[in-house]
């Protein structure tokens, strides 16, 4: 057999450690230099799903509806999340439109959309369709989800403009907020061990 | 287990769904997952050092030119990035001024050095502190993100305030320059990989 399936290595100094049972809430931790390994997690299977359903709702909410408004001199404006992409296509910066879009909505979708999708059939007992596919493409994705910095940039925005104008939130805002608690939530409850662990996996097929 | 590598195993171990298996049993492909092994990064070094020198290139138009341009009642003020925060701090916003300090002013200034000096120390094999070199390259990687902040906030100005004459905010050339030297310095450290810092380590 070549798949040791009792050892784990760590990523960041490559020592070898043999892989124990955690009790619930602990983390695995390199002897050497204190990297993460791994982390025992309950019911992440169900968290998970409950979590990208709900996130996948807010989604919607957040990009269907207007994201603030603005009012100045007696003429007001609306925007919605996709509206920045837009504007910069428009006036000429296709680069930042791309990026924008890939790291604020196009990349947290993807994100709840694969782990609904690798859930989903693991939780009736069975293989996800281009599994191998849909997992190394949630890992890659991940760092490139940018939604809780785009918070941030919405707060300065807000600062920016509130000596300058009124602003109010609308619908959006709000449902953009849980929304990352609730991703924030969903990626930390998510166990990739489980997934290759579940019903009817064997490695190499 | 007594301190063994990966490598003075001969085991291969997958980046991507960390299972481990005997070097050479898979053909070059991760036999669960299916993604490329290798030991170490493939060019880590000078991968990384090329991009951080392409980050650093931008560094300059980034924060020369300006990233925005306010036209209040038919005047344009443009914007650097640091002349946006020193308005802030003029407005008397502090935390929010201070958090734009941080995310643009000195995060990529910090990523950028730390990177550099973890890529020096990797190439000239040191075998100085390695537990705090990796915990500083593991802090650099998670705080590099939180530069986007400004091109954010960018994005939701120009979308929001085009009032024409009255109040319309562009998009400046620096933008796009600063983005690049986020995401540039992100792929640096993407390319960097630590276990070369244990490496030499071990050689003492």
């Amino acid at each position: 057999m070549s798949i040791k399936s009792s050892l784990i290595v760590c990523h960041e100094c490559d020592l070898v450690h043999r892989i124990r049972a955690l009790k619930r809430g602990e983390t695995a931790k390199c002897a050497r230099c204190g990297a993460t390994l791994f982390q025992e997690k309950r019911n992440s299977l169900d968290k998970v799903l409950t979590l990208s359903i709900t996130g996948l709702i807010l989604f919607a909410l957040a990009n269907g509806f207007q994201f603030m408004s603005f009012e100045l001199e007696g003429r007001s404006q609306v925007n919605t999340l996709i509206s920045g992409t837009f504007e910069f296509w428009r006036s000429g910066y296709w680069e930042l439109a791309v990026l924008v879009f890939l790291v604020s909505i196009l990349f947290p979708l993807a994100n709840l959309c694969l782990m609904l999708y690798v859930h989903l059939p693991i939780k009736f007992g069975r293989r996800p369709w281009k599994l191998r596919l849909a997992f190394r493409l949630l890992v890659a994705l991940k760092p490139w989800a940018m939604m809780e910095v785009y918070m941030l940039g919405v707060l300065v925005a807000i600062v920016k403009l509130s000596d300058l104008a009124a602003i109010a939130p609308g619908v959006s805002l709000y449902a953009f907020v849980c929304l990352i608690l609730i991703m924030t939530l969903a990626n930390a409850a998510l166990d990739t061990r489980l997934i290759w662990r579940g019903p009817g996996l064997r490695e190499g097929s | 287990m007594n301190r063994m590598t990966a490598r003075k195993m001969s085991l291969d171990a997958c980046h991507v769904c960390d299972l481990v298996m005997e070097g050479g049993s898979s053909g070059g492909g991760c036999l669960r997952c299916g993604s490329r092994l290798h030991r170490r990064k493939p060019d880590s070094i000078s991968r990384a050092w090329a991009l951080l020198i392409a980050a650093v290139i931008f560094y300059l138009p980034a924060n020369l030119y300006p990233i925005m341009t306010v036209i209040s009642f038919g005047k344009g003020e443009p914007d650097t990035i640091i002349s946006g925060v020193g308005h802030l701090f003029d407005a008397g916003q502090w935390p929010i001024a201070a958090l734009v300090f941080f995310a643009s002013v000195l995060a990529p200034v910090l990523k950028i050095t730390i990177l550099a000096f973890l890529l020096a120390s990797v190439q000239f094999k040191w075998s100085w502190r390695p537990k705090e070199r990796t915990v500083i390259f593991r802090i650099t990687e998670i705080f590099g993100r939180w530069s986007m902040i400004d091109i954010f906030m960018i994005s939701i100005l120009i979308a929001l305030v085009k009032l024409d004459a009255v109040a319309t905010v562009e998009a400046g050339p620096g933008a796009t320059a600063f983005a690049a030297v986020v995401i540039l310095t992100m792929f640096s450290a993407m390319c960097f990989d630590p276990r070369l810092i244990w490496d030499n380590a071990e050689i003492e």
